[in-house]
């Protein structure tokens, strides 16, 4: 079903034409009330009176995460306090997380983007929606919740964990929608068999995942031990949340961009070239409707392309295929965004000097394991065990307090961990997605 | 009445004991006494010998993060009770082992030679003395009876 039939099939010519009228008005907006977007646009010598078209949106300069943490925490807002009725954020470098707000029309933006979302993967307002997306500061769960409420579902916000107690709800409620991660899905089906639940006897028909990268092979893993069917959603909270992107169930052919609501760009990443229709590079995104938190050509790091091919489910909207990977070193471990710079500095306030270490990720039960391996230097060092296991605890818990993920330190020998041309190896991901 | 120990950091995984004790070898180091305390993921080997600096360098070029610690050596009685008249005196005044371990002894044979590992070591090697304890003097260890 299709939520909003008039934008979301709205022909090409008039989905530009109001494309260039938002955006006309997004940048007059954020070029008088966000110092930083000024500045920007005065130093490229260009006023939001310079956008003709919307072609011309590829002389504005980017906008990158630094510039969002440069900004901490509420410096790109473009409303004032007041108008703000909530505020959510994301894991940064230590300490500093990515801030955005939201204004009481914005929430209403998201919770239709999030209502088009759901019905594009299958949900109506008959059903129940069973949404172990974690609430918080996090968007997952609080943006599938007002979705689903607008698209007048019943909502069970059951959140993240607990597992045995959801088998519970999801056999005792009924739910016949499933929205979470797509390895915490597996890991309700696995937990599911060893409490003696089927699937097969539970009523679930569509299942909505994201908020972590995924691939073909494990969309016919969850369809089959879930029996549903399942389709990827994209979105982060710089640009508004979960509900930038979604796939339709007919199709299960790429992402739909909301492009009333955004404009999605392709760029190389290293030349920031605007790339054609097709070609594989970093997705690039503007908002068009919001009021709190604007974001202008958005570098995501997220690898993707775009096709304009019309699709089956009458959406006119350009589709994004499923995100391949980054463009720098984020890891995504169970729903929480990691970077290895994360790590380091944890590890630099233990120690005061440059440690060694790397980052192991595997995927046991369909849960992601973070180690993080530690050079033991001299420093380091102690020829007492439980110093050295005190050490471990204390990284751990620094982790885990600064980044909000669980990790398993692993004290190894000096020199063991891999260098390739004199650099260490930081990453390495064993996870089959 | 100090002794120098030195330690080693190790990974659990087969052969790495081997391969310290390959490094002394091939130093001409003579290893007078050896403890392994190990977890499922890692090990400190811990070593009296006979030349602290030439193992020290030795084992820091084949890059292994090597550690050094003062130890007392201890001399306990040869018979039954010999270890528990020391333990005594050591629980009665609230001092704490890190560890310890057997040495070989250098000078006679109705001695047996422990190193202790204390947080308070002049304190603990004192009170030792003071109650009638031989205390094996570190350059003995380290150096005599090559
Ligand atoms: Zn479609």
């Amino acid at each position: 079903m299709i939520f909003n039939i008039e934008y979301e099939t709205m022909p090409r010519e008039a989905l530009e034409s109001i494309q260039l009228r938002r955006l006309q008005a997004t940048l007059e907006r954020a070029y008088a009330t966000v110092p930083f977007y000024r500045e920007r646009l005065q130093a490229a010598g260009i006023t939001p009176a310079n956008i003709k078209t919307l072609e011309d949106l590829q002389a504005i300069p980017f906008t990158t995460k630094q510039d969002l943490r440069d900004n901490y925490p509420f410096g790109m807002f473009a409303v004032p306090m007041t108008n703000v009725v909530r505020i959510h954020a994301s894991s940064g470098t230590t300490g500093q997380p990515t801030v955005v707000g939201y204004t009481a029309r914005d929430i209403g933006t998201w919770a239709e983007l999030m209502a088009r979302s759901l019905s594009a993967g299958g949900a109506t307002r008959e059903d129940i929606i069973h949404n172990a997306y974690g609430y918080g500061l996090f968007t997952g769960g609080l943006g599938v919740h007002y979705g689903a409420e607008k698209l007048g579902a019943s909502i069970i916000p059951v959140s993240g964990g607990n597992t045995k107690r959801q088998v519970i709800i999801m056999k005792d409620f009924g739910p016949t929608i499933l929205t979470a991660t797509p390895s915490y899905a597996l890991h309700l089906a696995e937990v599911a068999i060893e409490m003696g639940v089927s699937f097969q006897n539970l009523k679930f028909k569509y299942g909505i995942f994201g908020a972590e990268p995924w691939s073909e092979t494990m969309r016919r893993e969850i369809e089959n031990k879930l029996h549903l069917s399942a389709v990827d959603i994209y979105g982060l909270s710089e640009v508004i949340g979960p509900g930038v992107a979604i796939e339709c169930h007919e199709a299960k052919k790429g992402l739909h961009i909301f492009e009333d609501h955004f404009i999605p760009e392709i760029i190389d990443p290293s030349t920031g070239k605007v790339l054609p229709y097709g070609e594989t590079g970093e997705l690039v995104f503007t908002s068009l409707t919001k009021e709190a938190f604007p974001v202008i050509r958005y570098r995501t790091r997220d690898i993707s392309c775009l096709n304009p091919e019309p699709c089956i489910c009458g959406r006119t909207h350009v589709r994004m295929q499923r995100v391949s990977g980054r463009t720098d070193d984020m890891l995504i471990i169970r729903g929480v965004n990691v970077f290895p710079s994360q790590i380091e500095s944890v590890l630099m306030n233990v120690d005061e000097v440059e440690p060694h270490y790397q980052l192991l990720v595997d995927r046991k039960d369909n849960l992601d394991i973070l180690t993080v391996r530690v050079e033991v230097g001299e420093r380091l060092f102690s020829d007492e065990v439980k110093k050295l296991q005190s050490l471990e605890a204390k990284i751990e818990k620094d982790i885990k307090e600064y980044l909000g993920v669980s990790a398993k330190v692993k004290l190894v020998e000096p020199k063991t961990i891999a260098r390739s041309e004199g650099k260490a190896v930081r990453v390495i991901d064993n996870r089959k997605i | 009445m100090r002794l120098e120990q030195i330690s080693v950091f190790l990974e659990n995984k087969s052969g790495r004991i081997a391969d310290v004790t390959a490094v002394l070898a091939q130093a001409g180091i003579n290893i007078r006494a050896l403890s392994l305390a190990d977890t499922s993921d890692f090990g400190i080997l811990r070593l009296i010998v006979d030349n602290t600096p030439k193992a020290e360098a030795a084992l820091k070029k084949n890059q292994l993060t090597v550690g050094k610690t003062d130890v007392v050596a201890v001399e306990v009685e040869d018979q039954p009770g010999g270890l528990h008249r020391i333990m005594d005196i050591l629980c009665k005044a609230d001092i704490n082992v890190e560890y310890m371990y057997a040495c070989i002894n250098p000078d006679t044979r109705d001695k047996a030679v422990m190193i202790f590992r204390f947080e308070e070591l002049e304190a603990a090697a004192r009170l030792l003395e003071k109650n009638g304890i031989g205390i094996i003097q570190g350059d003995r260890i380290n150096t005599l009876l090559k």
